[in-house]
């Protein structure tokens, strides 16, 4: 094998398909986990197990592109942020409007509606919130006034189509339907046909107005969310995580750990083998009594325990998996620095009065890098799978949102049993896909390195 | 080397192993042990004397009676050795000691099924459903892939060949316990064929209960041979090409020896060391991964065990699942060795 050169190599693997693949899913990987790294700050990560961030967003929606398939749609989940803003003076009142226009052609209801807001005034204006449907109607959902503050405080709150004040005004409108209107919850009758109960397709207008005394009031936040039961390319958790961002930073976790561990791994295997191998005698017999023993270490339990009782962070789970790597790459390089060593030049430059570091570096290291080339290749899917394992018993990083923490927290809250398949497939298969582009590449080297499995 | 030097060396190397483990296992969870073994001895006299009055009612003041609970407690601390540090050489030296002959001592939170809190017991109710789901998965997956990698191997080049390694590669990136969730998808929830979680309902003194368990069964050996016989078909796929090029099998094959029986007698049996080898190691690690499998199937063994005493930290249990993981581990790793040294004699010399 070692009479390989590197341009060889090259040549060989560009031949061989499996290879390119490989190669091919790899770049993407690297190019997501790029434009990933850019684009979304590092800061973000935080976030991930903070429920205040994900606060607007559906609970266990499905992807929005399922909708492209099915005749009845179902109900997106809508954060409109950007109202039309009118501003209007008569006499001494001062009304401010907001206006959402919603275009809702589903087949199912929403889930809920939440009108999201900050405003600065002084004294208790009013606050009216209307809607103005597909057939004309106007509804009147509230008319409250907000409470007092004489200084221009700011006042945040969160309307909740839930509130009793909306049922309450939507019954005493319950002449506008031609049917019975009681113990339907407010999306179900803002969103119903008059003559029979069926989701009404068409424009919506959310209307909301401010009026007050002061010319200094104003609306500085207005959000309206229409809870739909639907959102975003991968749909989101029970804990409203947006699953494409979960994905999307999972990416170049993944590869961080899966290369570090692998390479580190080698290298280390590599040395302490080389090393055993090249000097023999009691020395090999030792170092590899050593390897034996790490050898027989029963790598999950001990990783599981290591990780409850030292530290579950990311970096020093890094570590242990390179504790457990290094070994069987160790006992390879050891018995190929046993060939190695019987060669002439070897032989030679040790006659030469060589240091012995140097004749490793030199001489015996550079004819196993094909071979360390193809071990790292191949460790890096089981670094990955090891990592996601941990992770998803739930001893992972809880700080980093890795694919395997994904996996995790659809195992606790049932994902399978439930069928919300959008929570369990991904994942998985980035897993996949990310560990079959290293096993393609392992593989290709593999077949250049030992030319008999080729056939 | 003699094979009898050789199995010496060998099981003189694993027993270290063993020691070395438990004294990590011991390390490592060592001070969390001595804190939780002494919180319940203060326990145990506190509540102790909140059922006995009268020995409160005995002393005229407070800081006399607080005196006496004191006493007592330290009393208790020293007869069970919990004065001195877990790391003195004493009590390391007696935890091994009862640890090598399985007296685990008593769980903390963990029962068995019957009730016992006694880890030996609760190992040796669990450690069989372990045994029976994963040996019985090993050897399905060796006949499945002894004969696919024989009938690829010997068609080199062909689309079953290819087919067979192509699945090899790919089943082996994806981890099993997310095939498992799949197939509690697929099987629990959109066909309701079988349960989601493997453990039986019905107690296990029902004399239906083998029944229930085997049904439950279904879904995970189900899972593990999927995931589990493309590799062991590209593995010996690949010894069968390598020895399909061998001198003797090309001269038999223009002696006109039947294709068939050249594989199946003179090629697998080249073969057949590391073949079996591989086999021994391969159980072995099915154990490692149980402890994921079973947390997904909810199969109410060793797996599980050690997944649910990591989660509520149960020390006792935690020790004695890793001794026993470990035993087990060294056991197919020393049986492998033994097999690989009695077929290839170079390995003793070695």
């Amino acid at each position: 094998m070692s009479s390989i050169t590197s341009q060889e190599i090259k040549v060989e693997f560009l031949k061989s398909k499996i290879g390119i693949a490989g190669i091919a899913i790899l770049s993407v990987l690297i190019f997501t986990s790029i434009i990933v790294v850019v684009v979304i700050p590092v800061d973000t990560f935080k976030e991930w197990n903070n429920p205040g961030n994900w606060i607007s967003y559906p609970k266990v929606a499905i992807p929005v592109w399922i909708n492209l398939f099915l005749s009845e749609k179902i109900p997106e989940h809508k954060i409109l942020n950007t109202p039309n803003v009118n501003y209007d003076v008569s006499g001494d009142t001062s009304i401010t409007s907001h206006q959402f226009g919603v275009n809702f052609d589903y087949g199912d209801f929403p889930n809920d509606f939440i009108y999201e807001f900050s405003a600065k005034y002084s004294g208790t204006p009013l606050l009216q919130m209307d809607v103005i449907r597909p057939d004309g109607i106007q509804l009147k959902l509230l008319s409250t006034s907000l409470p007092y503050s004489d200084s221009n405080s700011i006042h945040s709150e969160r309307i909740f189509s839930t509130d009793n004040a909306i049922r309450k005004n939507l019954y005493l409108q319950s002449n506008k339907f031609l049917f019975s209107i009681n113990n339907l919850s407010v999306e179900d009758i803002v969103f119903s046909k008059t003559e029979n109960h069926e989701p009404l397709k068409g424009n919506y207008i959310f209307l909301i107005k401010m009026y007050g005394s002061d010319s200094e009031n104003q609306i500085s936040e207005s959000k309206l969310i229409i809870g739909g039961k639907a959102f975003g390319i991968m749909g989101t958790d029970e804990l409203r995580r947006d699953l494409a961002a979960g994905l999307l930073w999972g990416t170049p976790l993944a590869l961080f750990i899966g290369l570090v561990v692998a390479i580190a791994s080698v290298i280390m295997g590599l040395l302490y083998g080389v090393y055993a191998g090249y000097r023999g005698k009691k020395t090999d017999e030792t170092m590899m009594r050593f390897n034996d023993v790490i050898y027989a270490l029963p790598a999950l339990p001990f990783l599981i325990i290591l990780s409850v009782t030292i530290s579950n962070s990311i970096f020093v789970m890094i570590g242990f998996l390179m504790i457990f790597g290094w070994v069987g790459i160790a006992k390879v390089a050891r018995s190929m620095a046993l060939q190695i060593k019987t060669r002439g030049y070897v032989e030679a430059a040790n006659m030469m009065g060589q240091k012995d570091s140097k004749i490793v570096l030199r001489h015996i290291l550079p004819q196993l890098l094909p071979y360390a080339f193809a071990s790292i290749a191949i460790s890096v899917p089981a670094a990955i799978t090891t990592e996601a394992g941990l992770s998803f018993l739930g001893l992972g990083d809880p700080s980093f949102p890795t694919w395997g923490q994904i996996l995790h927290d659809a195992n606790v809250y049932g994902a399978a049993a439930r069928g919300l398949w959008w929570w369990i497939m991904p994942p998985g298969v980035m897993i996949a896909i990310t560990g079959l582009a290293f096993v393609f590449i392992g593989n290709a080297l593999d077949a250049i390195v030992n030319p008999k499995l080729k056939r | 080397m003699t094979l009898k030097r050789y199995v010496a060396t060998r099981l003189i190397t694993m027993f270290g192993v063993l020691m070395i483990t438990l004294l990590i296992t011991i390390a490592l969870v060592g001070s969390n042990m001595d804190s939780i073994l002494k919180q319940g001895v203060v326990f145990q006299v506190r509540s102790e004397i909140t059922e006995n009055p009268a020995i409160a009612e005995s002393f005229s003041s407070v800081d006399e009676f607080e005196l006496f609970i004191q006493t007592q407690i330290e009393q208790r601390i020293k007869t069970l050795g919990l004065d001195e540090p877990w790391y003195s050489p004493q009590r390391i030296g007696l935890t091994m000691y009862k640890i090598l002959f399985l007296d685990f001592g008593h769980a903390t939170f963990l029962t068995s099924d019957s009730g016992s809190s006694d880890v030996k017991e609760i190992i040796l109710e669990k450690l069989p459903r372990t045994i029976l789901l994963f040996t019985t998965a090993t050897i399905i997956i060796s006949v499945i892939g002894i004969f696919l990698g024989a009938l690829a191997g010997s068609k080199a080049g062909s689309i079953l060949d290819r087919i067979t390694s192509s699945f090899a590669i790919i089943s082996s990136s994806f981890p099993v316990w997310w095939i498992g969730m799949l197939m509690i998808f697929v099987f629990s929830f959109v066909y309701h064929i079988f349960p989601a979680r493997a453990t039986p309902l019905i107690p296990s003194s029902d004399p239906s209960y083998i029944g229930s368990l085997l049904y439950h069964m279904t879904l995970p050996l189900i899972t593990i041979v999927i995931i589990g016989f493309g590799s062991w078909a590209y593995l010996v796929r690949n010894f069968i090409v390598g020895i399909m090029q061998e001198d003797f099998i090309i001269a038999k094959k223009t002696m006109g020896i039947n294709q068939k029986k050249i594989i199946y007698t003179h090629a697998l049996k080249n073969a057949a060391p590391p073949i079996v080898t591989i086999l021994a190691l391969s159980l072995s690690g099915s154990l490692g991964g149980a402890i994921i499998t079973e947390a997904v199937f909810d199969w109410p063994g060793m797996g599980r065990l050690y997944f649910e005493a990591i989660t509520v930290m149960d020390l006792p249990v935690i020790i004695g699942a890793t001794y026993i993981l470990t035993v087990f581990f060294l056991i197919s790793i020393f049986v492998a060795d033994l097999l690989y040294g009695y077929f290839d004699p170079r390995v003793r010399t070695g």
